[in-house]
């Protein structure tokens, strides 16, 4: 449905040049729910606004169901515009009108007649949760209430695809579990491709299909949530899945294992068996769990005695019991 | 000293300063507000970006700002002259007022745009709003209470002009601050114009004040 193909992006300033987006090429699928993540000044969001050209891309093209965007001209492009909307870290509602009319705005753009447009965006509200706020002017909602009146706005022209630039990074974490819900519920019930700029990796986890994970303006690594998740390649990836400032110290010089625990695994009590049937202490140096797409995953990193017979035990074991494990380095977890 | 022929050219003075006042902020908002707005969206970030038009409609603006109100005044007469077919009365100072009005205005109408979150029209261009829709339907509306405030300052400043018509024969209040108080030395008849005066702007300024507070939604109630 969208498709990126070499796309660069320079901005050109007095003295030097900044390359914000470097040769970055994917493909959206209709239906998913695709994230793209890095930390701060990755390119993130330039690279959402190449995709409806908020920003010309100085390189590559940008295809929306096959039309290369760079071939439009403005009334076109404004046209395509329409069927790609966008919400905003900073919900960017019109201040002097309410939550009705902010819905209405996009349809008065589109020449919709009046009542059909306030009908629309009651229906939107509704969908919303915020039918009873809609004489309500933005300084009178809260951050996540202003967040669904800019969801219901950009829903208003029927788009197929809805690009979200950092849309919950403003949020607590209550607002943004309930924002991302009500995204999912789009992406299921109207059909509505979603496109999550984050910087978060809970964002991604709770309702993406498909990760890019990006670094300095190229995308390091990409494919499905759970693969990346499962086995991150990239520095950037790791750093995101499990935080530097959480970084393990290592203890003594036994090797290190990232255990990794699928659905299944997650619920036995692996851990446990290993010890009793390795008859090896091990040390935990850091856990977690993450539901991704409604599955248990974990994580483990364990540090083994400094004793190669009984090392050698537990890879046997883990071989064995089929669990995904990795060495690490002490210095690059 | 106040007999009911002062009161009289008092009340003559009132009405002739608030018709030029008005009449002339009027004009200079019906030429202000379009060449504001071309200079704010012909800007380095602006909606239609265009260097040249900016520069040029920049320094027009400059250069007209730069004359003093009593220079111009004088410096435009045989303008006004074929304007108006005068240059004596409150008509004929209606155009050097909307002459120094204009571009100050322009300014004015500008800065209150760039006050304007980017991020709204972000979000217009986003929905593939025209140039034209993002100024009727964004800016103006969301510039609104600012260009409130903006329009009381401008309607105080051209009320000051108004008053240094009097030297070159124009009427208002200022002409008989001027030819009372300055040439035959009637203190009186000066203080009770500057109170006069200061009142008329009191009044302007608090009206501007409340109305724009009254229609900013920004502002919890």
């Amino acid at each position: 449905m969208i498709e990126l193909k070499n796309v660069s992006k320079t901005f050109q300033t007095a003295s030097n040049s900044v390359e914000a987006v470097r040769d970055v090429s994917l493909t959206i699928e209709k239906g998913d729910i695709y994230g793209i993540i890095g930390l701060s000044g990755a390119g993130k969001s330039t690279l959402v606004r190449c995709i409806n050209f908020l920003e010309r891309p100085t390189g590559g093209q940008v295809l929306f169901d096959g039309v290369n965007l760079a071939q439009l001209d403005r009334r076109a492009l404004g046209k395509t515009r329409k069927s790609m909307s966008m919400i905003f870290q900073s919900f960017n509602l019109l201040s002097q009108r309410t939550a009705l009319k902010n819905i209405c705005y996009p349809l008065e753009i589109s020449k919709i007649p009046r009542d059909r447009a306030v009908e629309k965006a009651r229906q939107l509200l509704k969908l919303v949760g915020l039918a009873d706020r809609e004489n309500a002017y933005p300084s009178q909602l809260s951050g996540g209430q202003q967040q669904r009146v800019a969801i219901a706005r950009a829903l208003a022209t029927d788009p197929q695809v809805l690009l979200c630039d950092e849309a919950t990074s403003a949020l607590d974490p209550n607002t943004t579990r309930s924002i991302l819900a009500l995204l999912r519920d789009i992406n299921q019930k109207l059909g509505v491709t979603i496109v999550v700029i984050t910087h978060e990796m809970k964002v991604v986890e709770q309702i993406c299909n498909k990760v890019a994970v990006m670094e300095a303006g190229q995308i390091v690594e990409c494919g499905p949530v759970r693969d990346v998740f499962l086995a991150p390649k990239s520095t950037v990836a790791r750093d995101l899945i499990l935080p530097k400032n959480e970084a393990v110290q290592k203890i003594d010089d036994g090797p290190l294992l990232r255990l990794v625990f699928d659905g299944q695994s997650a619920f036995s009590p692996v851990l446990s068996n290993l010890i009793l049937e390795c008859r090896t202490p091990v040390n935990i140096l850091q856990a977690n769990t993450q539901n991704i797409g409604g599955k248990m995953f974990g994580q483990m990193i364990l540090q083994l005695p400094n004793n190669s017979a009984s090392c050698a035990r537990v890879r046997t074991y883990l071989t064995e019991q089929k669990i995904q494990y990795s060495e690490e380095d002490a210095d690059q977890c | 000293m106040l007999n009911s022929g002062m009161l009289q050219t008092l009340l003559t003075g009132i009405l002739e300063t608030l018709y030029m006042v008005v009449v002339s902020t009027g004009i200079a908002y019906i030429i202000g507000i379009p060449v504001g707005i071309v200079l704010y969206i012909t800007s380095e970030n602006g909606i239609c970006r265009n260097k040249p038009i900016h520069i040029i409609l920049g320094t027009i603006v400059n250069l007209l700002r730069s004359v003093p109100f009593i220079v111009l005044l004088i410096a435009i007469l045989p303008f006004t002259r074929a304007v108006v077919g005068t240059t004596i009365g409150s008509t004929a100072t209606i155009v050097p007022l909307v002459v120094a009005a204009s571009p100050f205005v322009a300014r004015m109408v500008e800065s209150s745009l760039k006050e304007v979150n980017a991020g709204v029209i972000e979000a217009a261009e986003s929905m593939g709003a025209t140039p034209l829709q993002i100024i009727w339907k964004v800016l103006l509306p969301e510039a609104k209470p600012s260009l409130i405030v903006g329009s009381a300052i401008a309607i105080t400043t051209i009320l000051g002009y108004s008053a240094m018509a009097g030297f070159t024969g124009g009427g208002g209040l200022g002409a008989i601050a001027i030819n009372y108080g300055y040439y035959r030395y009637e203190d009186g008849v000066m203080l009770i114009t500057v109170l006069i005066l200061v009142v008329i702007v009191q009044i302007f300024q608090e009206v501007g004040m409340r109305v724009a507070f009254k229609t900013d939604k920004r502002i919890k109630r």
